[in-house]
């Protein structure tokens, strides 16, 4: 896309990654791209951020989720906004950092700042950018999947819903308990695997019975946990990130797919 | 009780196992969640109710000293009696004292969570006095010595043939031919069985539910009427209770009770809201003629003001294991003790300790569900989270999972460090992970016992953003 | 450990987890004056309704919750619904009832056929009859008061329990049912005993299925007069 030369009176967004779409699934990252800029933004992707610190902070390690918490807020000084494809880092961002520094009155005031400036993506689109609709075509039949910090911490149901409806061929049908956890958790699914299991197989099928052609959702995290149920129970419905979908980026397999599987 | 919370692993593995658990389980969301949501549907004020439920219990919380003193004051002009009880031991002590002054043999209970908590009816039994459950899932579970596994719904692991096997067992009086194949005979059976316990006891013992300062006044919230039987019939009343349970005034009782029987099991309002203060008075023609409320602290008091202070405002209503997507998949008794579910997670490691305890604030996805379910807006989660920064900070954390974390923090903390060791990794793995994901990988059973783990795309979103950047 | 000791202990603990003492003026000043204002907190919208509207109201939620209600024009009419009902439900025309005044001033002879037994509750009884001071509409709550008049034991141990209440002593919310009850009782003392009662008997403690009549009565019927 072309730089335009209004830059000036463009948001600048900083893109937080989120560690597991760096990792694992880069075309998200790629897709929020495309969104954030035909929203009007100019986007960029500061290198010194890495990880949000949850997985620290959920596990009591207070002193090494600070240290994370620092970096990230210095790491997108300056931006206007900082967005996330990812309900559940944005929830810490947002909600979490302001409880985590709030014992130094300095680093509360730094969190409390840097709290304003965080969205997550898809309401940052909608809410903040007043998006109602998107350039895209998928021929399928999806179920979203309403990831626990973004329904619950941000306030993100409607807002994917909404864009999703503009998208070409694209039939969305909800399936039953769509709030309801998928049991990932984090690190909850390595520390009580059992449970975590007993939990996604009643997302699972709660999926299957919608009968869709994808599930939807905007957080990896919960998108691998299902995904890697599904294809281990056999099922054939694949499971992309919400922001692929919307920024018509769906080339790439799907989640848990390789392009054998995609022919 | 003997707590089995340590083994939380072991016992969600056999609750996973059970089947008729799991279909007592899925009922749940029928029956407790279905109705919530249509009584919050029908109350447009009930997100505000919330509000004031909360800020009621948060004045009585920061002056509770003051309103115990006055709620006192209180049963005292009305001819009752207080104990005071820092511990379970002292509140035992006081219980059994009453009962021995009494010369009571038997004793009905209608249900309480304190008294599960102090373990009441073993340390009678102990003393040969038998305490009889009249709440009828309380009597189901005592008649197979098993703790609740729902705090508003105690046998709700039992399946109607379970029971029917337990009565046959047990009520050996009646005929063997008798037909106990639907609820109703069952529950008729009970009623029977239970009727002569009331008239005969010597001593009832109840919970409650709310006291108020203003009139000195216990407040029992039932469906069944049990907890009235209990309480008007035998010549002496027992209130077990703990000091958190105090509100202010007839008015503050009316808003918690306004979202309790809401969230509890979705009904508008409970059948039976009992409001009692002091022992039978002149010329009355029932009631009992002593009335004892014991106060228990327990440990409460240490938690005002402090990191699980928000839990003091709890008031039972089971409405978080209800939403809760572990307590769905494992049930009440995999917690290992009284209190199950979020609440339970919370409450458990500051009445038993967090040694014993310590699975139950980590076993939660952190979904969030039970924080906004809460009727007080408790934050169950945050104070999951409090615990498990206490035992990190203990060194109760496993050894082999704080090093994983320990490392991967290290990296994280320093960006570049971080990206190049990920620039590897990423590319390195989705060569592997050919088919797009793994069926097994070392240091992930977790994970991949039960499921794939998609592969990486290849280079990281950083990498591929860096040489983007370049080329243009 | 002797009760004063307890006591102190307790409270002690409690004063020093909130870092106050027992004898701050401003806060004994705050409960004080919360305890004597004795304030409404919210009232739904629904509960603010009187006169012909919380009538109505309260017969649906009692109805709703499986309890029946009739409704007759002047006490005198008592007899002989109750004898109606207890015809149309198969069940024997003899009740038990307290001394309330109401209930007492009735012409009983009107009904011959009915035996009307006085006192407290009594295991073996089939039917009894009592007298609710008041009525909350927003949840079809009944409020009976323990007494001479109307002893607790008739409202739990029939199978059968029948409450007459006057129209006008139904109000909306539970605060206006508090507030004539603090005014009737001013001189003799909040009642023993409430209770709050919004239908039959029940339970869900097998399987999570409704049965009626767990330990009190299977059936309640609620009569409205005037």
């Amino acid at each position: 896309m072309a730089k335009t030369t209004e830059s000036s009176t463009r948001p600048r967004v900083g893109l937080f990654v989120t560690c597991l779409v760096d990792l694992i699934r880069p075309s998200v990252g790629f897709a929020a791209v495309k969104l954030l800029e035909d929203a009007g933004c100019d986007v960029a992707v500061p290198a010194a951020q890495t990880c949000c610190g949850q997985p620290a902070y959920n596990s009591g390690d207070k002193a090494d989720a600070r240290a994370l918490a620092l970096n990230t807020i210095a790491a997108f000084e300056g931006f206007d906004y900082v967005v996330a494809p990812s309900g559940s880092c944005a929830g810490m961002l947002k909600h979490h950092y302001p409880e985590l520094l709030g014992d130094d009155p300095q680093s509360a005031e730094q969190a409390r700042a840097f709290s304003e400036r965080v969205f997550e993506l898809i309401s940052f689109l909608v809410d903040v950018r007043g998006f109602d609709r998107v350039e895209a075509d998928f021929q399928s039949t999806v179920t979203y999947h309403d990831s626990c910090a973004g329904l619950r911490e941000l306030g993100v149901k409607q807002q994917p819903r909404k864009l999703l409806a503009s998208v070409n061929g694209l039939t969305l049908t909800e399936m039953e308990e769509a709030e309801i956890c998928c049991g990932f958790g984090g690190t909850f699914c390595i520390k009580y695997p059992d449970v975590s299991n007993a939990i996604v197989e009643k997302k699972t099928a709660n999926i299957a019975a919608s009968d869709p052609d994808c599930l939807l959702a905007g957080d990896l995290g919960c998108l691998m946990n299902m995904a890697g149920k599904m294809s281990r129970e056999g099922r054939a419905i694949e499971a992309r990130h919400v922001a692929e979908v919307l920024a018509g980026m769906t080339d790439e397999p799907a989640i848990g797919q390789s392009i054998e599987d995609k022919k | 009780m003997k707590p089995t919370s340590h083994a939380f692993k072991s016992n969600a593995k056999e609750a996973l196992g059970n089947e008729p658990l799991r279909r007592a389980l899925g009922g749940i969301k029928r029956g407790f969640v279905a109705n919530r949501a249509r009584a919050r549907a029908n109350l447009p004020e009930f997100e505000d109710l919330r509000d004031e439920a909360k800020a009621v219990k948060e004045h009585t919380l920061a002056h509770l000293d003051l309103y115990l003193e006055a709620y006192e004051k209180k049963v005292v002009e009305t001819g009752g009696h207080v104990h005071w009880a820092s511990s379970a031991d002292d509140a035992r002590a006081a219980i059994l004292k009453i009962c021995r002054d009494a010369g009571a043999k038997t004793v009905t209970k209608g249900k309480s969570m304190v008294g599960e908590e102090i373990a009441i009816n073993e340390h009678l039994e102990q003393a040969g006095i038998t305490p009889v459950e009249t709440d009828l899932g309380e009597y189901l579970i005592q008649l197979r010595h098993e703790p609740p596994s729902h705090i508003i719904a105690p046998a709700i692991h039992l399946t109607k043939d379970q029971v029917e096997a337990d009565f046959r067992k047990t009520h050996t009086e009646l005929s063997p031919e008798r037909v106990l194949e639907e609820p109703e005979q069952l529950v008729s059976e009970a009623r029977a069985i239970l009727r002569e316990k009331f008239l005969a006891a010597d001593v009832g013992i109840t919970g409650a539910n709310l006291l108020i300062a203003e009139t000195g006044t216990s407040v029992i919230v039932t469906n069944e009427g049990n907890g009235d039987l209990t309480q008007c019939l035998p010549r002496i009343h027992i209130v077990i209770t703990s000091i958190e349970k105090v509100v202010p005034t007839l008015e503050d009782a009316d808003t918690i009770l306004r979202v309790l029987a809401r969230s509890a099991t979705g009904q508008e309002f409970s059948t039976y809201t009992t409001f009692t203060t002091g022992p039978k008075r002149e010329g009355d023609l029932d009631g009992p003629d002593e009335y004892h409320v014991v106060l228990l602290d327990n440990g409460r008091s240490e938690m005002l003001g402090g990191e699980f202070h928000d839990m003091l405002r709890c008031i039972r209503c089971g409405a978080c294991m209800n939403h809760c997507p572990v307590y769905g998949a494992v049930g009440g008794h995999a917690y290992g003790w009284v209190y199950p579910g979020p609440m339970g997670a919370v409450l458990t490691p500051t009445l038993i300790g967090v040694g014993e305890a310590g699975h139950l604030p980590n076993a939660s996805t952190f979904c969030g569900r039970c924080e906004s379910v809460c009727p007080m807006r408790i934050p169950l989660p945050k104070m999951m989270r409090h615990w498990r920064e206490r035992e990190y900070e203990n060194g109760d954390t496993p050894a082999l999972y704080k090093a994983g974390l320990k490392l991967w923090a290290f990296a994280a903390k320093r960006p570049a460090l971080y990206h190049r060791l990920t620039g590897l990794v990423s590319p390195l793995l989705s060569r592997f992970g050919r088919k797009g994901r793994f069926a097994s990988m070392p240091l992930a059973g977790g994970w991949t016992d039960h499921r794939d783990l998609p592969a990486p795309q290849g280079k990281t979103f950083q990498q591929r953003w860096r040489e983007r950047e370049t080329r243009r | 450990m002797s009760g004063a000791n307890a006591r102190e202990r307790l409270l002690g603990a409690v004063r020093k987890s909130l870092g106050v003492t027992g004898d701050d003026a401003a806060r004994t000043a705050a409960v004080a004056e919360r305890l004597k204002a004795r304030a409404p907190n919210l009232i739904p919208a629904m509960a603010k309704v009187s006169g012909a509207k919380a009538i109505k109201l309260f017969t649906e939620k009692l109805k709703g919750q499986g309890a029946s209600v009739s409704r007759i024009t002047k006490p005198d009419e008592i007899p002989e619904q109750l004898a109606a009902y207890l015809r149309d439900n198969n069940l024997p025309a003899e009740f038990r009832t307290g001394s309330d005044a109401l209930l007492a001033e009735i012409p009983w002879d009107t009904a011959a056929s009915l035996t009307r037994h006085t006192g407290a509750g009594h295991g073996g009884d089939a039917v009894t009859l009592s007298r609710a001071e008041t009525a909350a509409a927003e949840t079809g709550t009944l409020f009976l008061t323990s007494g001479p008049e109307n002893p607790t034991t008739l409202n739990f141990l029939p199978d059968t329990h029948i409450v007459v209440i006057r129209a006008e002593d139904i109000h909306g919310s539970y605060e206006d049912a508090w507030n004539v009850l603090r005014k009737t009782h001013e001189k003799q003392g909040f009642p023993r005993t409430i209770n709050l009662v919004s239908g039959p008997s029940r339970t869900a403690d097998i399987e999570q299925i409704i049965v009626m009549g767990a330990h009190g009565p299977r059936r309640l019927h609620v009569i409205i007069a005037g």
